[in-house]
């Protein structure tokens, strides 16, 4: 069984439309969850753990003490220590392991009588996934973790995960805007924007589906509806376009695998109608 | 037993492509021997900081080629290499290497004489060194 599968989730607030959204994130592999900011993301994440009741359809998850998740703020008493987050979550985890724990502060350098209001981002980071990898969760579920963290704080986090998947039942939901911290770990990607899902299969397969082109201008009017994210200058036009869209171009026409960023950034704008 | 995978964000080269390439270029040398076990998937994937389906399409195109074979459970084996299918391999890298000399010697207009003189002058510095 998958450890998270949603089967046509609505939700609706003042102005915002999630959905439908089917998702399913496969055993053992790492699922990038990427979208500007207000995409639906953390709305999608909150439904996943619970957190939200959708308005419609289903959520298939593994049980709670088997799921660890990281926010982007730490959602612990802001006069607690360290420690005492440990202490307190402990009861809630049947496999809380607390020398693993110990060794994770060590590892981030946190300091067990340091209270959580105390912690810079980063270090409030790496305390939530200290508990995170302390329970033997096997579905690590982390909502922008890297949002506003520094690149070496950011780097120990890729590292972790990269750790934590060398279990190959163990599974990896990473929401992020930072595109660049999926271009190499992930193993597939869903793309979401304004609430509706616009892409979700292998990271390999998306790069290899679309192709970023730079054209001359006299050529752009044969294309212009097969543009997506069309962006004009004095010089020419730059876009996205399907893969099998471009074979038709002229050889004065650059054509590369785009980068997720560019995947993302392109797709989220209209496509451009004559 | 010398098994070193560098791989390069900015060559161009496909990530599973670069993984694949240098550990068949291993296998040829007899870095790994016969039998021997390769990193598994996911410490590979671990340790070069990509993701398991990369790993996984490096194992299996070198498991379709012929070079290991992936037993479930149990990892990628290194298989007896099979001389005359390296030798056959070799052939066609080098037919097309010599193909790109010969059309830019064309396009310079040297002569087969020319070219093969090239070659000659390259085979004995490779014998000398």
């Amino acid at each position: 069984m998958n450890p998270l599968e949603l089967r046509g989730i609505t939700k609706t607030y003042d102005g915002f439309t999630l959905g439908p959204i089917d998702l399913v994130v496969p055993r053992g592999y790492v699922m990038g969850l990427v979208g500007a900011n207000g995409a639906g993301k953390t709305t999608l994440i909150k439904t996943s753990l619970g957190m939200v009741l959708p308005d419609a359809g289903t959520v298939a998850v593994v049980g709670h003490d088997r799921i660890g998740v990281v926010h982007d703020q730490p959602a612990y008493v802001a006069d607690w220590t360290a420690v005492l987050v440990g202490r307190a979550l402990a009861p809630f985890y049947p496999a809380w392991d607390q020398s693993r724990f110990d060794g994770l502060l060590a590892w981030a350098g946190i300091d067990p009588g340091k209270k959580v209001k105390e912690l810079s981002r980063g270090m409030g980071m790496k305390l939530q996934l200290a508990v995170a990898l302390s329970h033997g969760a096997e579905l690590l579920i982390l909502d922008e973790p890297t949002s506003g963290l520094d690149p070496l704080a950011r780097s120990q986090l890729l590292d972790m995960v990269a750790e934590f998947m060398t279990e190959e039942s163990h599974t990896v939901l990473f929401s992020t805007h930072i595109t660049t911290d999926l271009e190499k770990v992930a193993d597939y990607v869903t793309v979401i924007h304004e609430g509706r899902l616009l892409a979700s299969t292998t990271r390999d397969e998306l790069t290899e589906e679309w192709r970023m082109v730079h054209g001359a201008a006299s050529e752009l009017d044969a294309v212009r509806p097969l543009v997506r994210g069309l962006r004009q200058h004095a010089r020419g036009w730059e876009g996205l376009m399907a893969t099998p869209d471009t074979v038709a171009l002229g050889r004065g026409t650059v054509i590369e695998q785009p980068t997720l960023e560019e995947i993302v950034v392109h797709l989220a704008k209209e496509p451009s109608h004559v | 037993m010398g098994l070193d995978v560098v791989l390069s964000n900015t060559s161009g080269v496909p990530i599973y492509e670069q993984i694949k390439g240098q550990l068949k270029a291993a296998i040829l040398r007899g870095d790994v021997a016969e039998g021997d076990l390769l990193p598994s998937i996911r410490g590979l994937a671990r340790d070069l900081r990509v993701s398991v389906i990369t790993t996984t399409r490096a194992y299996s195109d070198l498991a379709a080629e012929g070079f290991v074979t992936n037993v479930p459970g149990k990892g990628s084996y290194v298989l007896p290499r099979n001389a005359e299918l390296v030798r056959e391999r070799a052939l066609g890298e080098i037919e097309d290497l010599f193909a790109d000399g010969v059309r830019v010697g064309r396009l310079a207009g040297l002569t087969p004489a020319e070219l093969r003189q090239v070659l000659d002058t390259l085979i004995e510095s490779e014998e000398q060194s």
